[in-house]
């Protein structure tokens, strides 16, 4: 189909600004992997073409926190480690958004001892828990996409008072 | 029934250090030698010189929990040119647990050492870097002693600030 007629053959169309953006950001989620135990291999599988991320828009894990926009925590964290993932979080560009990938992540899980952060939301501001161990990749792009649709719904225009 | 090789190995150890050895033991076919502490460096120098267990494959600890002799450090030898393994083991007590390093008979011990001293606070005497391996090292705790509450003591591990800019 042409552009011509796509856009009705006068070369334009109407949305709101808003809109625009929410469809621009959701559809360009780029995640930062932070791989950090046996969950990350389920979020590899996520990312290749059987489960194929790239169909949300999300196929290019950043390995570099200023090019991504979402935090993937895939694993049992240390209270080494979570200063270390910290820092990653605190380097990413507004806005952006952080999933706490299985029982670990979110909760400390079966590591209920004194190393490990007993869920990542004691450090990271969490947007979506999935539960599991592992969670599967269905999992996960369930998560993506609720992320998705919670900023369809968001307004990312303010007016300045 | 350890292999006769290491029973030759263990009868030539004990006839040459007659007060050293306070021991032995037979476990899932292999021969452990239990040594008293003041002379565990010269039986694994020993080992390693007359008998070419050039191999240390471990160094680990164990608290024991028990009034007398609280910690036991277990080596892991393997000679490869013999094909046989044995057990060292020392114990000591836990107001005066020091055991004498190994690093310098095997290289290989440093991080098992280092381990040993973080998870259970046994000093190695003589250890060319004698930090801790796995926790930070202001913690102050060592968390595998069977005293140390399971899911840690709060606070005492620190997370990182959550509001970066904050002054
Ligand atoms: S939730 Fe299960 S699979 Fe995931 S990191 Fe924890 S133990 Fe591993």
């Amino acid at each position: 189909m042409s552009m011509d007629n796509t856009l009705g053959g006068d070369g334009f169309l109407t949305t709101k600004l808003d809109a625009l953006v929410n469809w621009g950001r959701s559809n360009a989620l780029w995640p930062m992997p932070m791989g950090l135990a046996c969950c990350a291999i389920e979020m590899m599988a996520f990312a290749g073409p059987k489960y194929d991320a790239a169909r949300f828009g999300s196929e290019v894990m950043r390995f570099s926190p200023r090019q991504s926009d979402v935090m993937i925590v895939a694993g049992w964290c240390t209270y080494k480690m979570s200063h270390a993932i910290r820092r990653v979080w605190d380097q990413m560009p507004d806005p952006k958004w952080c999933i706490a990938m299985g029982a670990c992540a979110s909760t400390g899980g079966m590591h209920r001892c004194y190393g490990v952060v007993q869920g990542v939301d004691n450090f990271l501001p969490v947007d979506v828990y999935i539960s599991g161990c592992p969670p599967r990749p269905e999992s996960l792009l369930n998560a993506l996409m609720q992320i998705q649709e919670k900023i369809r719904n968001e307004h990312t225009l303010k007016l300045d008072a | 029934m350890a292999k006769e090789s290491v029973l030759a190995v263990s009868k030539d150890v004990q006839s040459k250090f007659t007060d050293a050895v306070l021991g032995t033991a037979e476990h899932a076919g292999d021969h452990i030698l239990i040594v008293h502490r003041d002379y565990v460096h010269d039986v694994l120098k020993f080992l390693k010189e007359e008998h070419h267990f050039i191999y240390l494959a471990d160094i680990v600890a164990a608290d024991r929990f028990t009034e007398d002799d609280r910690f036991e450090v277990i080596y892991n030898l393997m000679s490869l040119r013999d094909q046989h393994r044995i057990f060292v083991k020392t114990r000591v007590p836990e107001d005066n647990p020091v055991v004498p390093t190994a690093t310098d008979i095997w290289k290989g011990a440093n991080w098992n050492e280092r381990e040993a001293y973080d998870m259970f606070g046994i000093t190695f005497q003589g250890h060319p870097d004698p930090r801790r391996i796995f926790m930070p090292e202001d913690f102050k705790y060592h968390p595998l002693r069977k005293e140390f509450p399971l899911i840690g003591v709060p606070g005492s591990l620190e997370l990182p600030n959550t509001n970066p800019d904050a002054e």
